[in-house]
């Protein structure tokens, strides 16, 4: 049994029938096959998964994608606006708040919603803001920076 | 001209990063073949018990099933074992007996992982438990029960170093001697990204595609040609590709059974096969860390002078050996434990012991056993400091093999490449601000306060390593370099190392940069793809810039040699009127005479010497002549919370020796990393059994990787004492932190509360643990 759902992904709206149980990350990455959003862990810690959704940062191992019918989201491949980086994907690399990679994405997306609530955070405050995305490879000193960077880009 | 080039020193920004930012890098689960099957694995519950019956029915009966593969089905092609690194066996599925929690038990085969997972809860398997054995002291002691049928002991291999009865005699006739007991416990590298492959058996061709999260490409190839060309698998048929790897740290170098089930079902179905394993799977019964027991004693002089070190280790392995060490190492290099001391004896030995708990042993960033080393001789000098109320930095410098002493052969057999101890450590106290530390220390403890200040002096050791002694299955552990210069003067190397986030593409465009004057920019760094990549033993260990990144150096000269004798053509000089100067060849003398790399290449393929061949290429397979020891010291500033025992890292200085730095931002941040790691074992990560062999932590809902808000601000310095022996002067550098940081945490603690009577806490250093013994002190809130 399938439900109909109509999602709205990097501003592009998409038509699916979908089992009540299909998480919305397996639809974003095997529906919708935008691979940038990572499966990390299974029990909803990790945040590898981080999207925005209805401008919220959600972690989408744990909503299920008919949840997110009628709604919006954006994921890691909607940062970036007609080939130009947006300030945080430019703050990880000019900061090198990246190694492996694998985090990134989610990581990014939680710094996105941080900036937007909080466009001058303390380093104290973005530390919080990342809390819920663990990073093995970096230590999140060059992860800070990254977001300090794109805080004042974006000033 | 060197900020065109890029070369070595420059923290030029990551090649690599474009399609990770953009979310396209390419990791094994966002691989999607046509007609693609998903494997899920049946795990015990128990520690240890007989497998009476495995009934599939229910599973079959799901839509979309297509398979329950259990070890008998293995045992008919004889892959229900597999040779483990170090000549044990283990099992890929059991026939009859479960030997740990979480073991696989059977593997469902199905058109989607949904179903797939169905499947698995649908299997029934019946179990007579038997007696577990989680203690390794307990296993040890005769009539205990055997973790193995096929073995006539739990005690699996005495290994020993040293000279046991000049030790024995120094201890005898010591002034002073410190003894104390050591556990670390077992730890779970936890990559962000899982393990996984996707198989791909092609029936046509008869070739299998394997890609796969392993940081060791060919020596997975070979393996699978040795272990399966029963059944049809042939080396030149078997393409091992490794991707974007989501983080490594030793945790994907292993082979576990996931990956050849996954092999044997594409080979039976003659479909692909995508096995990813969730966290929970990875956490319990992957490769672990750690699990060392311990025993370490200093015998001294009165003022301080180390003389003998002797260490008695039990080691646990779970129920096999399958710990990824070159093979004449079962304990890896622990023989560093005499760090940057100069004993004049010393003599160490360790036990390996079967119990039932997942195998393994080096997988968490451990640069083969130095973190269990490093831990012990740290926090020995520590309190051989404070038992002769000496300064633990004077205490330290006392000892310091000096300078002038390298290249120094230690006791236990090593000879260390070069060192400056001294300096690093002078440079570490001098970022602190130590001493107006200890006068801080002194006011809080007089009020009562408890601060703590711990160094550790770390000697590493890695670039494993040279033919003479380091193999991995019999395969030598040298690395690889292939690299070839294109018309327009750009070129592409491939290496036998595998990158998992340390930044080759980068870094080892810089190396080939530096040597032979084409923009990094320009140089196209390719790992990971068997078919391609010249062969090497992968990346751990830390030895990837010290055996393939030589070899980047080496082969590079060789393209220079020739690079030349077209220059000369070109120049109509003899070689002999060439310098190598300002990336070119220039006339001796006559500087505006000269040949940029570019035009030599473009001059390979249209304009040779007579009789020259075409081409600009090299290939090196370096053999190092010698490990490199890269070395540092960190101190660590504390403040324990008397209400909660919750403590504090204040301050954290890393100053770090790696020699050369190919790029020094991607240096920073391996340590970055590797402080984070050493940061998590010492505070908050710990993984426990109990007495049926139930894991206790076998979940991120208890297992506690440290986030932003646990992780101090790490301030980093540096000192260069360059290799002698590396092509340019490098040492690598990926695991230093993580073995320094713990010791100088812990010695931090313990330092806080030396006063009250308390002299070694084993991590992790939970703030129950510190809390009881402030409450048995007399000093909670």
């Amino acid at each position: 049994m399938t439900h109909h759902i109509q999602v709205t992904v990097n501003g592009t709206k998409h038509d699916a029938d979908v089992p009540a149980r299909l998480l919305l990350v397996h639809f974003i990455r095997e529906i919708l096959n935008l691979t940038g959003t990572h499966i990390g862990c299974d029990t909803t810690n990790c945040g590898a998964c981080t999207i925005l959704w209805n401008g919220k940062a959600v972690k989408s191992c744990t909503l299920f994608a008919v949840q997110a019918d009628g709604g919006e989201i954006l994921t890691v491949e909607g940062l970036a606006k007609d080939g130009k980086l947006h300030p945080i994907q430019e703050g990880f690399h000019q900061e090198h708040g990246l190694q492996c990679g694998y985090c990134t994405p989610g990581m990014m997306m939680s710094a996105y919603a941080l900036l937007k609530n909080n466009p001058k955070p303390t380093e104290e405050e973005i530390r919080w803001g990342i809390s819920g995305n663990l990073c093995r490879c970096t230590g999140y000193v060059n992860i800070v920076k990254a977001i300090q960077y794109a805080a004042a880009k974006s000033e | 001209m060197a900020s065109e080039i890029h070369g070595m020193g420059h923290s030029m920004k990551r090649k690599e990063d474009a399609r990770f930012i953009q979310g396209k890098g390419n990791y094994i689960d966002d691989l999607k073949l046509p007609g693609m099957l998903y494997l899920d694995i049946v795990r015990s519950p128990y520690a240890h018990a007989k497998i009476k019956s495995i009934d599939s029915s229910k599973a079959l009966a799901i839509a979309g099933v297509l398979a329950v593969i259990t070890g008998k089905d293995l045992d008919k092609y004889g892959l229900a074992w597999m040779p483990t690194l170090m000549s044990d066996k283990q099992m890929v599925l059991p026939i009859d007996t479960v030997k740990y929690q979480s073991q696989e038990v059977a593997a469902v085969l199905a058109t989607d992982r949904y179903i797939a997972a169905d499947g698995v809860a649908a299997v029934e398997v019946e179990y007579d438990p038997l007696p577990v054995v989680v203690d390794p002291f307990k296993a040890l002691e005769p009539g205990a029960t055997k973790v193995r049928d096929d073995k006539p002991s739990n005690h699996i291999w005495h290994w020993e170093v040293g000279d046991k009865a000049a030790t024995d005699r120094a201890f005898q006739q010591a002034e002073v001697t410190v003894k104390e007991q050591i556990y670390l416990p077992r730890i779970h590298v936890c990559s962000i990204e899982t393990c996984g492959c996707v198989a791909s058996w092609d029936p046509v061709e008869g070739k299998l595609t394997l890609y796969m999260t392993t940081q060791a490409p060919h020596a997975i190839r070979t393996v699978l040609a040795l272990v399966a060309g029963h059944v049809g698998l042939s080396e030149e048929k078997i393409q091992v590709i490794s991707p974007d790897i989501g983080g490594g740290f030793g945790g994907k170098v292993p082979v576990y059974p996931g990956y050849v089930i996954a092999v044997a079902a594409s080979v039976l179905t003659g479909k692909p096969v995508k096995w990813i394993e969730d966290r929970m799977e990875n956490i319990q019964a992957d490769s672990f860390a750690r699990d060392y027991h311990i025993t370490a004693e200093i015998a001294a002089k009165k003022d301080g002078t180390m003389q003998a070190l002797r260490v008695k280790t039990v080691a646990d392995h779970g129920y096999t050996d399958a710990a990824a060490n070159p093979s004449k190492f079962p304990a890896g290099l622990f023989s560093i434990c005499t760090g940057s001391y100069n004993f004049s004896n010393a003599f160490a030995e360790v036990d390996g012991v079967y119990t039932n708990k997942p195998p393994g042993g080096i997988a968490y960033r451990c640069s083969f056993r130095v973190t269990e080393a490093a831990h012990a001789i740290e926090r020995m000098a520590d309190i051989l400091a404070h038992e002769l109320k000496m300064d633990p930095a004077d205490l330290r410098r006392k000892n310091f093999i000096r300078p002038e002493a390298f290249p120094y052969k230690s006791v236990l057999g090593w000879e260390y490449d070069s060192g400056n101890y001294g300096a690093a450590l002078d440079r570490a106290m001098e970022m602190i601000g130590y001493s107006d530390l200890r006068k801080e220390q002194a006011e809080k403890r007089a009020r009562g306060e408890l601060m703590g200040i711990g160094i550790s002096s770390f000697t590493e050791i890695v670039g494993a390593g040279p033919s003479k002694h380091f193999d991995i299955l019999g395969i030598k552990m040298f690395d690889s370099a292939e690299i070839r210069i294109h018309p327009t003067g750009k070129a592409i190397a491939r290496f036998g190392t595998k990158s998992q986030g340390q930044g080759h593409e980068t870094t080892y465009a810089q190396i080939i940069a530096e040597e032979i004057g084409i923009p990094a920019e320009n140089i196209q760094i390719e790992e990971g793809d068997t078919d391609t990549a010249p062969y090497g033993l992968g990346t751990y260990a830390s030895r990837s810039t010290p055996t393939a990144g030589a070899a980047a150096a080496v082969a590079a000269r060789k393209i220079r040699e020739k690079a030349k004798k077209i220059a000369a053509y070109l120049l109509e000089v003899s070689e002999e009127d060439l310098e190598w100067k300002d990336y070119k060849f220039q006339v001796k003398g006559v500087p505006e005479k000269a040949k940029t790399m570019q035009e030599i290449a473009f001059a390979a393929y249209t304009n040779l010497p007579p009789g020259m061949e075409a081409g600009l290429e090299a290939v090196n397979y370096y053999d190092p002549p010698n490990l490199t020891f890269p070395f540092g010291s960190y101190i660590c500033v504390v403040d324990i919370d008397k209400g909660t025992g919750e403590v504090k890292v204040r301050r954290f200085v890393a100053v770090d020796d790696c020699g050369n730095r190919i790029n020094p931002m991607i240096v920073e941040g391996q340590i970055h990393g590797g402080l984070t790691m050493g940061l998590a074992p010492a505070l908050y990560e710990g993984i426990f059994y109990d007495e049926q062999g139930n894991i206790q932590g076998g979940s991120f809902m208890d297992y506690l990787l440290p986030t932003a808000v646990e992780t101090p601000k790490w301030e980093t310095g540096e000192t260069c004492t360059p290799s002698p022996h590396h092509p340019f002067g490098a040492k690598g550098v990926g695991e230093s932190a993580t073995v320094g940081a713990p010791p100088a945490i812990v010695n931090a603690v313990v330092d806080a509360l030396w006063h009250l009577g308390v002299r070694h806490i084993d991590i992790p250093i939970t703030p129950w643990k510190v809390w009881q013994l402030l409450k048995e002190k007399g000093v909670a809130e």
